[in-house]
């Protein structure tokens, strides 16, 4: 029996390589420190459980930075406060892997404290061991979020006043608080019973990650006689008497028991077709290697187009529309969106460019063709217009042409097209038939096969037609007479 | 493969995927959210993960804690979004740890607004977090880059073991065009550096950390000889029609796209003038700007920032020739018959 307590854990490498120097057989904590202590018994835990090997464990910016001196498993050195998040990370990596976030007050109290709390309140299933020692260690006894009221540090020199910086954080009891954690304890190495405690706490805490059951939370109450500048017999008695009653001992959630022990499957990646799942498009698709249309006239073709309207016109999805029906028609082909608030009521418009050219500039400043689908856009963009351009407005809407004279107008009721059909919205379409039939830069069929791609309901698809079909008849109509 | 009409911040997701990254990390903000959305939406598809973080920080800190673990790893923000990511950014530089962020950079300083900008320059290419370290920063211009630099970008990042940017705009994150998706890539090398939670994983270590300061000098040595390499061998530029140009234009991202029109005007017009677009923002195409310089009159040099990347060409062209600048700032683009003025104003000059 005195033989297993000497020997030092298998879970610790023999020698203290990383650390190097003079004394690489003892570790870098003072004297009297918590660290060492809560190391060896989870050390010990990892032995017992036969864990070592898909054990990791993340290192914090903290006294404990250097844990991976110490722990022979899988190790990660984190940002200061990020242990959780980059334990979050690795855990969703291997899930069979059984991964540690050790973490002190500043940590994971102060700098970490949104990511301790949102992995808890996902329940990532890691095991979390806090070491509360009211101080900032590492860097010399500054004041941390679980200092004492009255506690005197470097930083806090008259002592901690609850006026200046408020109240120490007892986070077992706001952890418990949430819904995913299964098990939260506060414990302290004090005297042999409360270690005992600590020892039983800390093979929970894993036993659950083990049995994937969820995310534990072990607070360890510990102290710090450098930081406190305490002898180790006086700070245990100040933990005893002054910590103990700030943060009291004991379990604030436990439902371990309830949870299920469930198996882990390690990740596999489906094994399904990528060009399925990302939804690309077939090799063969007749699209491939069309040529653009020919015998468009000159003044249409390769046209530049800026499209506007107020926010449910569908705008947008009418350039996107052109650019679809373009690109399938052998074209090259861009789409930009005005995006952001505008989007969200006002006022939306986009860019379109078709070109037999490789497209420059995907912004349209000098369109060659405007649509206006309301009067604010005509009067935005008119002056935009390249002598000689085409500017197409919903006259149900504009109730003016435009006042330049160096351009070309056709005015389309669009909306009241739209509405015979018994459909406002598509009256978008009702404008892109009109479009095609009037500058004939694509042809009827060519949008029609392209409409799938761009309208995504199903049941849309008929009537759109029918508006396109509106559009083109207006057109010829309107050539007739 | 036939070609899909594709927004480029939905391609960057479809580019990640075929390049074998299934782990991603992220944080809503306009206007990259919808890399976030797509990768919500295709990983669970192929049995990746996806998970919106509390915050920037925590994104960069998950996908710091993957890439230690060997698989292919990214997450995607814009301008405000990328400040926040600067510490673990540093840090997986510090711990060499491949992974790929994806800027769609927006109009600044501070909270600016949600229109594209290139202010994230600086930022991006001279560290913007602590310490010596580089990022190599691909600089897409077209949906179809935004995918192919992306499948780039993790393999960079694996050749280097170092972070790998995507620094595009609003501009070529929300267009669509085209794209033509490469053949996936199936087979990724083994990382024996990372933790693989195995036995092996006793000799792993993942850290910046080096309390020595000889050690860390060291460290820093063998940084900048990496970093020498990647000079040396990772430069992507493009040249249009600049072999006998007079002007030499000079943009990336979407002005390179502006710049293009500007030139195919002006050439038809007769004015001689080329456009120069560097693809890698870092390295930065030092000698290729170098013999531009030996045969071009002027460079001048388009940003929609206050001037961030002029002034790493000035330093390549030590005077030699004069480095005009023009730029527009907060969202506003420059049109191609603005450029058109700029030029022919220094033809006359």
């Amino acid at each position: 029996m005195a033989e297993k307590v000497l020997r030092k854990a298998e879970s610790f490498y023999p020698l203290y390589e990383r650390k190097g120097g003079a004394a690489p057989d003892v570790t870098h904590y003072c004297p009297g420190c918590g660290h060492g202590v809560l190391h060896k018994l989870i050390a010990e835990a990892i032995d017992d459980f036969g864990i070592r090997e898909r054990t990791i464990l993340i290192s914090p910016v903290g006294c404990s930075v250097f844990a991976y001196y110490y722990f022979r498993v899988g190790n990660i050195q984190a940002p200061h406060g990020r242990a959780p998040a980059v334990a979050t990370g690795i855990k969703r990596v291997y899930p069979e892997s059984i991964v540690i976030s050790y973490q002190g007050d500043g940590d994971l109290a102060a700098i970490g404290g949104n990511n301790i709390l949102q992995a808890a309140n996902r329940g990532e299933k890691i095991s979390v061991f806090f070491v509360n020692n009211a101080i900032y260690g590492m860097t010399g006894g500054q004041m941390a979020p679980t200092t004492l009221i009255g506690q005197k540090t470097t930083t806090s020199p008259l002592g901690r006043r609850a006026s200046n910086e408020g109240y120490p954080m007892r986070m077992s009891e706001l952890i418990a608080t949430l819904e995913a954690p299964i098990y939260v304890e506060r414990v302290a190495l004090t005297d042999a019973k409360n270690t005992t405690k600590v020892r039983r706490a800390v093979r929970k805490a894993l036993k659950n990650q083990i049995e994937n059951k969820g995310f534990s939370f072990v607070e360890v109450l510990s102290i710090c006689p450098s930081g406190w500048k305490m002898e180790p017999t006086q700070a245990k008695e100040w933990l005893t008497q002054e910590m103990m009653r700030i943060f009291p001992l004991g379990v604030y959630k436990d439902r371990s028991d309830e949870i299920e022990e469930a198996g882990v499957q390690p990740t596999v990646f489906s094994a399904q077709d990528l060009q399925d799942s990302l939804n690309l498009p077939e090799t063969d698709s007749a699209s491939a290697k069309r040529e653009p249309k020919t015998g468009v006239p000159e003044k249409y073709r390769n046209p530049r187009l800026k499209i506007a309207g107020f926010g449910g016109q569908g705008v947008l999805i009418l350039g996107v529309g052109i650019a679809q029906a373009g690109m399938d028609d052998g074209y090259h082909v861009s789409w930009l969106p005005s995006y952001g608030p505008e989007m969200r009521g006002g006022t939306a418009n986009c860019s379109v460019n078709l070109s037999s050219r490789i497209i420059g500039s995907p912004l349209v400043t000098q369109p060659t063709v405007l649509v206006a689908m309301n009067l604010p856009s005509l009067e935005k963009f008119e002056k935009d217009v390249a002598p000689g351009g085409l500017i197409l407005t919903d006259s149900s809407l504009v109730d003016r042409a435009p006042s330049r004279t160096d351009i070309e107008h056709l005015g389309v009721p669009a909306t009241k097209l739209a509405d015979e059909l018994g459909n406002t919205r598509v009256a978008n379409l009702v404008m892109l038939g009109a479009y095609i039939a009037y500058t004939g830069v694509l042809d009827k069929d060519v949008v029609h096969s392209s409409l799938p791609r761009f309208i995504k309901r199903k049941a849309l698809i008929d009537l759109n037609k029918q508006a396109i079909q509106k559009g083109m008849e207006f057109v010829s109509h309107q050539v007739k007479a | 493969m036939a070609k899909q009409l594709i927004k480029g911040n939905e391609a960057v997701v479809k580019g990640a995927i075929l390049a074998g990254c299934r782990y991603y990390f992220g944080y809503p903000i306009t206007p990259a959210s919808e890399i976030a959305e797509a990768a919500a939406f295709y990983m669970p598809r192929v049995g990746g993960t996806f998970l919106q973080a509390e915050s920037e920080i925590a994104s960069i800190n998950m996908v710091y804690g993957a890439a230690s673990g060997g698989v292919r790893a990214m997450t995607a923000s814009s301008s405000p979004g990328i400040s926040l990511k600067q510490e673990g950014i540093s840090y997986a530089a510090g711990s060499e740890l491949p992974l790929v962020i994806v800027d769609i950079s927006r109009g600044g300083p501070g909270l600016g607004n949600i229109a594209p900008e290139q202010s994230d320059y600086n930022q991006i290419v001279k560290g913007g977090g602590h310490g010596n370290y580089k990022l190599i920063v691909l600089a897409p211009n077209s949906a179809q880059e935004m995918c192919d630099l992306t499948m780039l970008a993790f393999e960079l990042a694996d050749k280097y073991r170092n972070p790998v940017c995507v620094l595009a705009d609003g501009f070529i994150g929300q267009m669509m065009e085209p794209v033509e998706f490469p053949k996936p890539v199936t087979e990724l090398e083994d990382k024996p550096w990372a933790v693989h939670a195995d036995a092996e994983d006793e000799n792993k270590l993942i850290s910046s950390i080096e309390l020595e300061p000889e050690r860390l000098e060291a460290h820093n040595r063998k940084l900048q000889q990496k970093y020498a390499e990647i000079q040396q061998a990772e430069i992507r530029s493009e040249a249009y029609l600049t072999d006998d140009a007079e002007i030499v234009l000079m943009g990336y991202g979407v002005v390179s796209r502006i710049l293009q029109s500007a030139v195919d005007q002006l050439r038809e017009e007769g004015y001689r003038v080329g456009l120069f677009r560097p693809i890698t923002l870092w390295p930065f195409p030092d000698p290729q700007i170098k013999r531009l310089a030996d045969r071009a009159k002027k460079f001048l040099v388009v940003e929609m920032s206050n001037g961030q990347m002029v002034e790493d060409v000035r330093l390549v062209i030590q005077g030699r020739i004069p480095v005009h600048f023009y730029n527009r700032m907060g969202g506003m683009a420059p049109s191609p018959e603005e450029i058109r003025e700029q030029v022919i104003k220094l033809f006359e000059a």
